[in-house]
């Protein structure tokens, strides 16, 4: 199953590229025992920066984010943080690091309380740190401090996604890992999840964001790639990937 | 706030009520006390099957065993280093001599859970769940026969350290040594409740049951905190077989079968993976043990605890306090 579809196409010269190569996959091979999920792929992300992951189902872009945050290993290939391979470190150690995962489907403890799952998210830093880092994610989802004591089952599907990203917030990584968070929201909160996620990064940490609401995600990502039957075959600046004919036929829903 | 003391007053009523009602049907303090000690036997080992079920889905079939060794353990160190043949008067030299028994046996005992963990279950993690059910019961057999080749077939004697003194109380006699044991075995209930609801470690077991991979993201360690989960489920089995060699004055190679057994009800009577239910279901099944026993049916205990359980699994097979599966959203 090695005939990937498209030719590599990069559109033009990457537009924003804030600071330095923060996180890097080069050449990365993923397997789910005997199916090759990643089947090559390279993939930069820069301080600073938004870069979403686009593509249909299957993709592989859930099985990226997956391989970055150590839930998965590269059969072959590296992923490099801050010039540290990675490859093989397992997640919980990579949290310690500074990469932050909000997976796929929310994932919150739904048996602990809202409070509790923010202290969970701060599993690996110290008392004081999660004093202030909790006023930071309050600021960012009032509605969160509103239901500190509630179990997080008892959320509705856009404030578990608020607090999905909170928790993830609470390590406060310099890399977020975010897997369709607007997954299942109704528009008004997709609207107001990216622009937290905006927000977010305007504070200063970096994110990569996989998306199947493309337009969105491309409307506040700095760079995007395409990505096909795990492989990437198409990359460029966010700006560009909207102008492009392929990108907006498959994945922005023109004929 | 009026609505925090309705949530602590009503538990401490429902449990004050239960234990008047209890003591009245049970026909005074006699059997009373022989319902709240076999109680606590049952509520320790419970509560090791359902953390461990809660944490990684497997019916632990060796934890009764481990009570066993754990009741062997304490009468060994009761009678080799400690040479002790009878009881103990001075009141402080017996408190001292029961943390000297109660805690190495906890100790050694979480450490033997934990060893068996690594070595007999974490390489069947994510093999098909009969694997690691067949290996817990290949442990429990070698754990029996260790000690049945080391202590031989018979029961053995513990040593009585506990004067026979009693004190009247509402027209039956209580011995320190029941109070004693209960007053441990409620002591070390609410310090576990407290370490799993309260604190950062208990938070990551918790974390941890409800969905690993998401508690790996989160920074736990998931092989540590299984570990922990281990090490402190075969402690409380420790203290439980302690208990048990104290109470009982003997103790035998295969007595973890049955007690196990009892407390395995117990845990699923309670909702498995529900410390308070497993706490509360092993004192529901020491009160319909001793009632039968009241009752004059003592032959007939053991059917009533299984008939219970059938009529639970039957009925409400999530248990007493149990949670519905699946509710993540």
């Amino acid at each position: 199953m090695s005939e990937a579809a498209a030719p590599v196409t990069t559109v033009a010269p990457m537009v924003a590229p804030h600071g330095e190569v923060l996180l890097k996959l080069t050449d990365v091979h993923t397997y789910y025992g005997h199916i090759h999920a990643l089947q090559g792929i390279s993939i930069d992300v820069r301080a600073g920066e938004i870069v979403t992951l686009i593509g249909a189902n299957g993709a592989g872009k859930t099985t990226t984010l997956k391989t970055v945050s150590g839930l998965l290993h590269p059969r072959t290939g590296r992923v490099t943080f801050e010039g540290r391979d990675i490859s093989k470190t397992p997640a919980h150690t990579l949290v310690r690091q500074g990469i932050g995962h909000a997976p796929e489907g929310r994932r919150v403890f739904s048996r602990l309380t809202v409070l509790e799952n923010l202290q969970m998210g701060a599993f690996t830093r110290s008392q004081a740190e999660m004093k202030e880092d909790l006023e930071h994610v309050y600021d960012l989802f009032p509605r969160l401090k509103e239901r500190v004591s509630q179990g997080g089952g008892s959320l509705s599907g856009g404030e578990q996604q608020m607090l999905a990203i909170g928790r993830a917030l609470m390590a406060r990584p310099r890399v977020l890992l975010l897997d369709e968070p607007s997954l299942g929201l109704s528009p008004i909160l997709v609207q107001q999840i990216f622009s937290i996620i905006q927000e977010i990064n305007a504070r200063g940490t970096t994110i990569l964001l996989v998306e199947q609401n493309a337009l969105q995600a491309l409307t506040i990502a700095h760079r995007g790639y395409v990505l096909q039957t795990g492989s990437v075959v198409l990359s460029g600046s966010a700006s560009e990937m909207r102008e492009n004919e392929m990108v907006r036929k498959a994945y922005l829903g023109e004929i | 706030m009026r609505p925090d003391i309705v949530r602590v007053l009503q538990p401490i009523v429902i449990i004050a009520v239960s234990l008047v009602v209890v003591w009245l049907l049970l026909g005074g303090t006699q059997q009373f006390m022989n319902f709240l000690t076999l109680g606590a036997i049952y509520a320790l080992i419970a509560l090791g099957y359902t953390m461990v079920y809660g944490i990684i889905e497997l019916i632990n079939f060796a934890h009764g065993d481990l009570f066993m060794f754990g009741a062997f353990v304490a009468m060994w160190i009761l009678t080799v280093p400690l040479g002790m043949t009878g009881a103990v008067d001075n009141p402080l030299q017996l408190t001292v001599i029961l943390v000297v028994v109660m805690l190495p046996t906890m100790i050694v005992m979480g450490l033997l859970g934990t060893f068996i963990e690594r070595f007999a279950y974490r390489p069947l993690r994510h093999a098909p769940r009969l694997a690691p059910l067949i290996t817990a019961i290949g442990v429990s057999f070698i754990l029996q026969n260790v000690i049945y080749s080391v202590f031989g077939p018979s029961p053995v004697n513990v040593p009585q350290v506990f004067p026979l003194t009693r004190f009247e109380f509402l027209g039956g006699r209580v011995s320190f040594l029941s109070l004693f044991m209960v007053a441990i075995a409620v002591f070390l209930m609410v310090l576990l409740q407290l370490f799993v609801g309260r604190t950062r470690l208990g938070r990551a077991m918790r974390s941890t049951a409800q969905d690993r991979e998401a508690a790996e993201l989160m920074g736990v360690d998931i092989n540590q905190t299984i570990a922990i989960t281990f090490f402190i489920a075969a402690a409380l089995a420790g203290a439980g077989g302690t208990i048990q060699g104290l109470y009982f004055g003997s103790v035998q190679f295969n007595l973890g079968f049955f007690v196990g057994l009892k407390a395995f009800t117990a845990a699923v009577l309670g909702g498995i993976g529900n410390t308070t239910g497993a706490a509360l279901g092993g004192f529901v099944i020491a009160f319909i043990e001793v009632f039968a026993t009241q009752l004059g049916y003592s032959r007939w205990s053991e059917v009533a605890v299984f008939t219970v359980l059938i009529l639970v699994l039957v009925f409400r097979p999530s248990g007493i306090l149990g949670q519905q599966l699946g509710e993540r959203a």
